[in-house]
């Protein structure tokens, strides 16, 4: 982890003094020497290589990289959906071993159960967790209420929009109350409108409930908008490049896009993810020239 | 405009469906009743001069010609007829008689089912061999699809046991379990119960691997897994394939009844052949079919009703 100080934000004492405010809090998921290897073909491929970090509590972290750097795995691993080989993982103390109600997810398919109604799925974690349905039903009507979706409470998922899904999943992972939020690319299939509520929407929920995210993305933007740190990973093997204090302003807003501090941190990532000499997709890099089939005379450009 | 997938009107499925049953109709109506596309027999309805023909009887079209030239060159009476199909082949409108009247005759021996009765028994059959089937066959093949343990035991075996033909257990079954019902139900149950395991286990398998991870997430255990996740998500997809194999056990069931003492529908079938009634023969299959088809279409509507949030029955 090598922590560059960036010239932009040690001028910001106030942003200085946000993190060592978050510091101060206690560690909800601590992450040592962390690996995880892929068997591929007979070959043994490294996803994951000596991830090191600290996510305080109420802390909002995203993990961004290029595609095949291990981040979608890397939240899975937290999830306990994927064992790890080497390291430790703790949250609040205790080892991660499966999947557990402490540890929320939000998946980018939404995942929400067809046969159920929104309140049902909502339902679905109180009672597996032993809660019965009628006190489960009214937990889940205040947690619709809270995220303004009372009025859908019983339709299918098929019959709502992307959006509104993604906001039944949030709310049936938060109705477990649990301590990490975890989130894989949730709003990658929505359109960039949507997109944008969402986020507002997200980090008006983080603001007011006493949740820690961990959001894994490869929008640049949503990174920086939404995170208070971003752990920018590299692939082949997948490692942290840097873990970057974002010095933007809270409470956050997309007009921000346009400060110099959000361009400066949005440059800086690029360079960290696609200055890389490694990528993954090296076809990418030598596309090849296209000869001309059309009649000369008929020009496009 | 050229659309990919055409979706069809309710009352286009309608005309298409009433279709698809009027031109098999149309063919049989055409051989019937057009006397040059086949009738490859003659009714004799006046034997004339030729010794060995008689009345009311039917006779190979080429033999009746060449008599005819015999008794022509003869200077004896020409017999006469009607060009006719085999007995084999009735008409519709005697078909479509021999559903009412199979009905309303009483059976040719005293004491002998009607043909409701007959009937009554065949379903009766299959719907407890289906249930049976079913009992044992749905749950296992669920604990199969979802683990992977249970389906490396349970499968091969299962998949090895499935080309054995259930006929050839028919001898064996009437020795175990005597000569009435049980050795058809047995029948019945063998052709269906492997397929029912392996089909089943596959249909578990194709559940939405994300579904499971959710629930995990959520808190889940295993058995809650497979209670609230597994079973509910699989449900339509079982009940399509629970349609499917119900046809596989009506065709189990004719060669079932006549294991031990025939019995059912199936002995009104042998029966009426034996008397050469093959109108009744005719009525008789064409029941099956109709009870058949009349179930699967109860099955489907109620099928949608059940499960509204499925994609895949609305269509």
């Amino acid at each position: 982890m090598t922590a560059q100080p960036l010239s932009y934000y040690q001028a910001l004492p106030e942003i200085r003094a946000r993190f060592d405010h978050i510091y101060q809090r206690p560690v909800v998921l601590r992450v040592e020497h962390l690996s995880k290897s892929f068997r591929d073909q007979g070959q043994t491929k490294l996803a994951l290589k000596d991830i090191n970090l600290d996510i305080h509590r109420r802390e909002f972290v995203c993990v961004i990289g290029p595609s095949g750097c291990g981040k979608s795995t890397f939240s899975r691993i937290i999830a306990g959906l994927e064992p790890y080989d080497q390291g430790v993982a703790l949250v609040d103390g205790e080892p991660i071993e499966g999947p557990c109600r402490n540890r929320g997810m939000v998946f980018q398919g939404y995942t929400l159960f067809p046969w159920r109604t929104v309140r049902e799925n909502v339902m679905f974690g109180p009672e597996m967790n032993g809660m019965g349905s009628r006190s489960a039903g009214q937990l889940a009507n205040q947690w619709l209420d809270l995220i303004g979706l009372e009025q859908y409470a019983d339709a299918y998922p098929d019959q709502l929009s992307g959006g509104m899904k993604q906001r039944v999943a949030i709310a049936r992972a938060l109705v477990n109350e649990p301590r990490l939020l975890l989130m894989d690319e949730p709003f990658g299939a929505l359109d960039p409108h949507t997109r944008q509520k969402m986020q507002q929407h997200l980090l008006d929920i983080w603001k007011n409930i006493d949740i820690t995210v961990i959001f894994v993305t490869h929008d640049m933007d949503e990174a920086i908008l939404l995170a208070d740190r971003i752990v920018v990973l590299k692939a082949n093997p997948g490692e942290v490049v840097e873990v970057i204090e974002v010095p933007v302003a809270r409470p956050r807003h997309p007009d921000q896009m346009f400060s110099p501090e959000f361009q400066a941190i949005k440059q800086h990532i690029d360079q960290l993810v696609h200055g890389a000499p490694v990528t993954v997709d090296e076809a990418i890099d030598h596309l090849p020239h296209i000869p001309r089939m059309t009649r000369v005379e008929d020009e496009v450009e | 405009m050229v659309k990919i997938v055409r979706t069809l009107s309710p009352k286009q499925t309608l005309c298409w469906g009433i279709a698809s049953f009027i031109l098999p109709l149309l063919v049989w109506c055409a051989v019937s009743y057009i006397p040059w596309i086949w009738h490859s027999q003659v009714m004799i309805s006046n034997a004339g001069g030729v010794v060995y023909f008689e009345p009311h009887t039917r006779i190979e079209r080429d033999v009746f010609d060449s008599e005819v030239r015999r008794m022509h060159k003869a200077g004896l009476a020409v017999p006469q007829g009607t060009p006719v199909n085999p007995v084999y082949l009735p008409a519709p409108h005697e078909v479509a008689k021999a559903l009412v009247t199979a009905f309303t005759t009483p059976p040719a021996q005293p004491g002998d089912p009607w043909l409701h009765q007959s009937l009554w028994h065949s379903i009766k059959l299959v719907f407890w061999a289906f249930i049976i089937s079913s009992l044992i066959g749905v749950p296992l093949a669920i604990l199969c699809g979802f683990s992977p343990v249970m389906s490396k035991l349970v499968e091969p075996f299962v998949e090895f046991f499935r080309y054995l033909p259930a006929p050839s257990f028919g001898a064996l079954a009437v020795a175990i379990l005597g000569i009435y019902d049980a050795p058809k139900i047995a029948i019945i149950v063998i052709g269906t119960l492997f397929q029912q395991i392996l089909i089943i286990a596959n249909t578990t398998r194709k559940i939405d691997f994300a579904l499971l991870e959710a629930a995990y997430t959520l808190g889940a255990s295993r058995w809650q897994l497979l209670r609230h996740v597994v079973v509910p998500g699989i449900l339509p997809d079982v009940y399509r394939d629970q349609r499917v194999l119900l046809g596989w056990a009506w065709t189990y069931l004719i060669v079932a009844e006549l294991i031990g003492t025939s019995s059912g529908i199936t002995w009104f079938i042998t029966q009426q052949a034996r008397y050469q009634n093959f109108d009744n023969v005719y009525a008789a299959i064409l029941m099956i079919g109709i009870i058949g088809l009349g179930s699967d279409l109860c099955l489907a509507w109620l099928g949608k009703r059940l499960f509204r949030w499925d994609r895949g029955a609305k269509k």
